[in-house]
Order: structure tokens, then sequence, then C-alpha cells
């Protein structure tokens, strides 16, 4: 089962209501905020840091199919053949020790690059809102991309997070799917982190 | 557009190549009409479309085309477009049917292509629409080779392994099982994305460019490979570092770069990550070899099926054909190879590989495409069409048939590029099979000329 369709169960899960939610949801966007600014501003060590060990970072690719099909077919599988990319937390960090080299030329010089995180709603928390060390999150992106002179990019789409919480490294991601609207990528390049 | 203007196009005596043929959309419009209607084109794999009713949406050159499996089991390449009003009959990249129902009229057509159902038909065709003329229209060519599906717009065109010759045994080492047993690759997975730079740039790449190293520094400075968690630095495991490498080019217009063992060679240490996945490959190393004997000596790189496949033969291993879009864009499609009865471990360990190493978000490929698109976008200049590109890489240095049937270079060359593109102004100038498949092109009866540029 794809990790869309285990979303899938929580997304239409409505826990605003319930004590402890604006708190937490107070705390994760400002999590959120954060990590746009780190990644904005290049600063990729930090944002390291707000990556769990265990981490599972993956964009799948996506198809057009029949109504019937778009649950199984649609997305690809986390866990199965090929997506965009499938990162662990060693290929994340290989991928910032080749940012760092100066000579990755897809991002030598640097993009210009903005993140817009917004609709962040927590669809699980364990054990409760109140007393959360494990999350569930879905929220949206838009990530705003020049580089040189007018190659230009814009990726919209969304991201279903898990983080966890432990008292040494606070809030961390453990998985993120990124979901992008698009079948066929209309952009030569994914080099930028989301 | 003359004959004459192409000729000095491509210079490839002296090493020199307008850059209009990468920017010029007459040109462009020529390669539609003149080459993609011709050459042999990859569609696709016969593991996407396993069952009866079976599609999958692929592209010849410009155009959309239906992939599928009939209920007989045979396999069809159809023009994606309605015989009606044009209309895609299909828009689902992939899935089972057991007819294609145009969204227009509801003209529908059955697996093997043929005109099925026409609303009304007894009130509004009865005795004017023969159906039997108006069903989708198939290639007049196809071929499923060791699991891949070629299809040609020519029913001139020559047989599929005439067209690849001696080319053949470089894409066969690509498309066998790593134990050497013929065929048994299956796809699992295809990149499809949009680049904006012209589709010879990744074409030409795969040929053989072996000079473009350089770009790829940053992964070859951190380490990405399959032992890359081992410390081991570099974006491939050095399977070739003991091995003769040699450059190819073909009659046909085809290029590889590929490498000769030592007959006594023995396996050379790889996939340090995970030792079981190590022992695999050292056991599929020694059975090609016990196999195919000194016929295993020789390893494949990379090469480009003219005019619009690539492969990558071992570390990573798939095929990528570069569809045109435009004169300045190109939408590539990469399809990820594993041997299909390979281990589940085997085949997740790759998997990973290919993705941080391959396509737009792989961190090797990433700098490719920053090449492309620059390449392309720096040559459209008033000034910049001005100049000629370099090709003069080796010139004078391949021989023929040494050791191995083509035009051998023992050393990084570009001759493999000068050979594309002669054969890519052929077909441009509207000749005939004998000459596009190279027959009494004198490179292959006496060997490229070694006269050095301006001194011709």
């Amino acid at each position: 089962m794809s990790a869309v369709s285990d979303f899938s169960d929580l997304i239409g899960r409505n826990l605003a209501a319930q004590p402890g939610y604006a708190a937490l949801q107070s705390q994760l966007e400002a999590f959120y905020f954060l990590e746009a600014d780190l990644l904005d501003n290049r600063r990729y060590r930090a944002w390291l840091d707000l990556l769990a060990d265990d981490l599972t970072y993956y964009m799948p690719m996506r198809a057009n199919v029949p109504l019937a099909h778009n649950r199984s077919d649609e997305f690809t599988t986390v866990g199965e053949g090929i997506h965009w990319f499938e990162n662990d937390k060693w290929t994340v960090v290989k991928r910032v020790e080749q940012i760092e080299t100066g000579i990755h030329y897809a991002e030598e010089p640097l993009s210009r690059i903005t993140h817009m995180i917004s609709n962040v709603r927590i669809v699980d928390a364990k054990p409760n809102l109140e007393t959360a060390q494990q999350i569930a999150v879905t929220n949206r992106f838009l990530l705003y991309q020049n580089r040189i002179v007018d190659d230009t990019t814009t990726f919209v789409g969304r991201r279903h997070d898990r983080l966890r919480h432990n008292a040494e490294t606070g809030w961390q991601v453990h998985f993120r799917e990124v979901i992008i609207e698009q079948g066929i990528l209309q952009s030569k390049n994914i080099t930028n982190f989301f | 557009m003359e004959h004459s203007d192409l000729k000095i196009l491509v210079d490839a005596d002296r090493g020199m190549i307008s850059r209009e043929i990468f920017t010029s959309p007459a040109i462009y419009k020529r390669e539609l009409e003149s080459l993609f209607t011709r050459t042999w084109l990859f569609v696709g794999h016969e593991s996407l479309i396993p069952n009866p009713g079976d599609f999958y949406l692929s592209r010849m050159g410009e155009e959309s085309v239906i992939l599928c499996r009939d209920r007989t089991g045979e396999v069809h390449v159809f023009l994606n477009s309605c015989t009606h009003r044009g209309m895609k009959v299909c828009r689902y990249d992939k899935g089972n049917a057991k007819v294609f129902t145009c969204p227009y009229h509801a003209w529908s057509f059955a697996l093997d292509g043929s005109l099925q159902g026409v609303p009304h038909f007894d009130d509004l065709y009865d005795g004017v629409l023969d159906r039997d003329d108006w069903s989708l229209l198939e290639v007049d060519r196809m071929v499923v080779y060791k699991g891949t599906i070629w299809a040609s717009w020519d029913k001139d065109a020559p047989n599929f392994e005439t067209y690849l010759g001696d080319a053949k045994l470089h894409l066969d080492m690509t498309l066998d099982c790593r134990d050497g047993r013929s065929g048994g690759s299956e796809v699992i997975g295809v990149h499809r994305w949009k680049f904006p730079a012209n589709w010879k740039f990744a074409a030409e790449n795969f040929l053989g460019d072996s000079y473009h190293n350089h770009s790829h520094g940053s992964v070859d400075a951190i380490g990405i490979g399959p032992s890359a968690r081992s410390g081991v630095k570099g974006r491939r495991d050095d399977e070739m570092k003991a091995a003769q490498h040699i450059w190819i080019s073909f009659p046909e217009g085809h290029g590889v770069h590929s490498a000769m063992e030592h007959p006594d060679a023995e396996f050379i240490d790889s996939y340090l990550d995970q030792p079981e996945i190590g022992a695999y490959f050292r056991h599929c190393y020694e059975e090609r070899r016990r196999r195919l004997g000194n016929e295993a000596q020789l390893i494949p790189f990379t090469g480009t099926i003219f005019p619009n496949t690539s492969y990558h033969g071992r570390q990573p291993r798939g095929l990528c054909a570069w569809h045109p879009h435009s004169s300045g864009e190109t939408e590539g499609w990469r399809f990820f190879l594993v041997d299909k009865d390979a281990p589940t471990a085997v085949k997740d360990f790759l998997r990973h590989y290919y993705m941080r190493y391959s396509g737009p978000a792989g961190m090797t490929e990433q700098d490719d495409m920053e090449n492309w698109l620059y390449a392309s976008a720096a040559s459209k200049g008033t000034i910049a069409k001005r100049l000629k590109l370099n090709y003069q890489q080796s010139m004078g240095a391949a021989k023929l048939n040494d050791p191995l049937p083509g035009l051998v270079a023992t050393q990084m060359s570009e001759h493999m590029a000068r050979g594309y593109y002669t054969r890519w102004r052929d077909y441009l100038e509207g000749r005939d099979w004998d000459h596009l498949l190279g027959v009494g092109d004198p490179r292959f009866s006496d060997g490229e000329p070694v006269t050095k540029a301006g001194r011709a």
C-alpha cells in the first residue's frame, strides 16, 4: 500500500476542535517556517538536524490513469520501484555535500529559492494532541526557484509528513512524501529540497 | 534548404559542425519529416504491458503512440489519433482496456486497431463508410527485441538487426542478464521529464562522450556509487579499471563506449555496501564468463542507437529515449532495467542507486541537464551562430575492425559524433537505405581521414 493511501485514511480527519490542537499546530508552523528559512538561506547543515536518522523522504511519480484505478496506479509506491527520488538520511547528507563541493554545476552558482508553506493540518497525534510524541501532518508548498538568468521553476504541491518528538532534538521529520501536481515533470532538474 | 547547405552544416572531415543543427526550427522540422519517420525508434518494453489488454502511452518523434497487447498476446504500436476527427483516443498513461473509445464522437477501436464501434452507423454511415479503411494507424514496422519494443514508420526500413549492425553486440550486453543469459530484463520504472535543450545533445552525450567526465566532479568527489557507504569515492564502482576502453563508431550512425577485459581478468570487488549484493554480482560475473567464454571480455558502458535511444550498460543500467518537442525542448524518458529474476534485495539495492544517479533528481545527471540547457541557449545568438562547434578530438586515431567490428578508438574520441552527424545529414538529404546503413562510406573501407582540420 502506498503512503498516499496511508495518508488517505487520515486526510478526512478533523482534530481542530480537540484540546491541545491550536498549541501543537502553532508549534508545527514554527517548525515549518524555521525549516523554510534554513533552506532558503542555504543553511543546509542546520536543516539536516530537523531530519531523523531513520528518514524516508521521497517524491512519487504520477500517471494519468482511469478514475477507477486512481488510488492504486496513479502514484508510484514508496519502497518499490522508481520515483523521482527516494532518499534516506545518508543520501540527503550526500546531496548537501554535493552542493558544498562548489562544482555541482546544476547548483553552482546556487539557485535562488523561496519556500511558501501553508495549509498545515495535524491529522494524527499519538498518544494525544496535548502530549504528542508522534504526529502526522499535511501541508502545501509553493517553491519558487530561479537560477543564472531566466531559468525559473515553480513547484507546487503537498507534503505528507510524519514527525517524532524527543527531548534532545525536538521535532524531527522521519517520513516525508512530496507530491507535485505534475505527471511528466515540467522541470529539467530537481536540485532543491522540499 | 539545399543539400549543399547541409554539407556545410556538418563538415565531419574537418571536425566542425554548425550550431544551427541544434537551434534552427527549419532544421528541426526537417528532422521530424525525414529522420523520425524512417529510423527505428525505441518505444517501450514488454514488461510494461505483460497481459492482454495492457497498454502504455509512448512517443515516436513528437507524436503520441499507443503501445498495447491485443487479446491474442500480439504487441501493437498505433498513432494515438482518432481516424475520424483526430482526438487522442487514449489519454491514460497506462492501463488495461478492451477497446479505445474516442472521447469526441465515440468511435471505438479494438486492441488490434480495427474500427469497431461507430455510433449510429446504420443511420449515418451505412453503405458509405468502410470500417476496414479507418483503423488506427499502425506503425509500418515493429519488433520485440529481447523485451524492448522498437518501431518505424518506414515500410522499407531494413529489419531491426540489420539496422543495429555491429552495435547489436553492445546493446545486447545491456539487455541480457548479468550472468550472460540472453534477454531477461524488466523495467522497474520510467522517468519522464521535459528539459530545454536540443534532443541531439542528449543523444550525443551517450555516444561515448567520455570527455565530459569533468562535469561530474562533484559526485566523484563525494562518492555516490554502490560502494560509497563503505567510503569508496566515485559515482560507480571502478569495474573497468583493468580493462581496455574502446570507443566505436558504426556505419549506421550508432556509437558506443565499451571496454575489453583481459582474458584472465577476475571480478573486481564492487557493491561493497552490501556484501550479499557483491556476492551476487560476483556470481553473475563468473557465470557469464563460463557461459560466454572470451565474448564475456566485452563489457558495456554507454551507447546511442541512432538516432535517439541511449543506454547505460551497467552502473546504472537503463535505456533512454530522447523525444523531441521542438528545436529547443526535449522530453527525456529513462527506462530502468534489472534482471527480472534477480533477488528482491538486489533489485532494491539497484533502484536506490539508480535514483540517486539518474534523471532530473539524479545527482549525476542534474549536471548533464545544466550543460545541455546552456549549450543550447548559448548557441542561439547571431554572433554565436557564426562559430562552428569543434569535433576534432582524436581525428584519425580510430582503426577499422580492431579489436571489434566498427571504427574503433582506444582513446577518448569524437569520431562517434562525427559519424553520427554524417548519418544524420544523410537522412535529412533523403538518402536511400543502403546509404543510410553506411554502404560505401569510405570511413568503413579506408578509415577516417587523418588530415588535420584547415590543412585538408
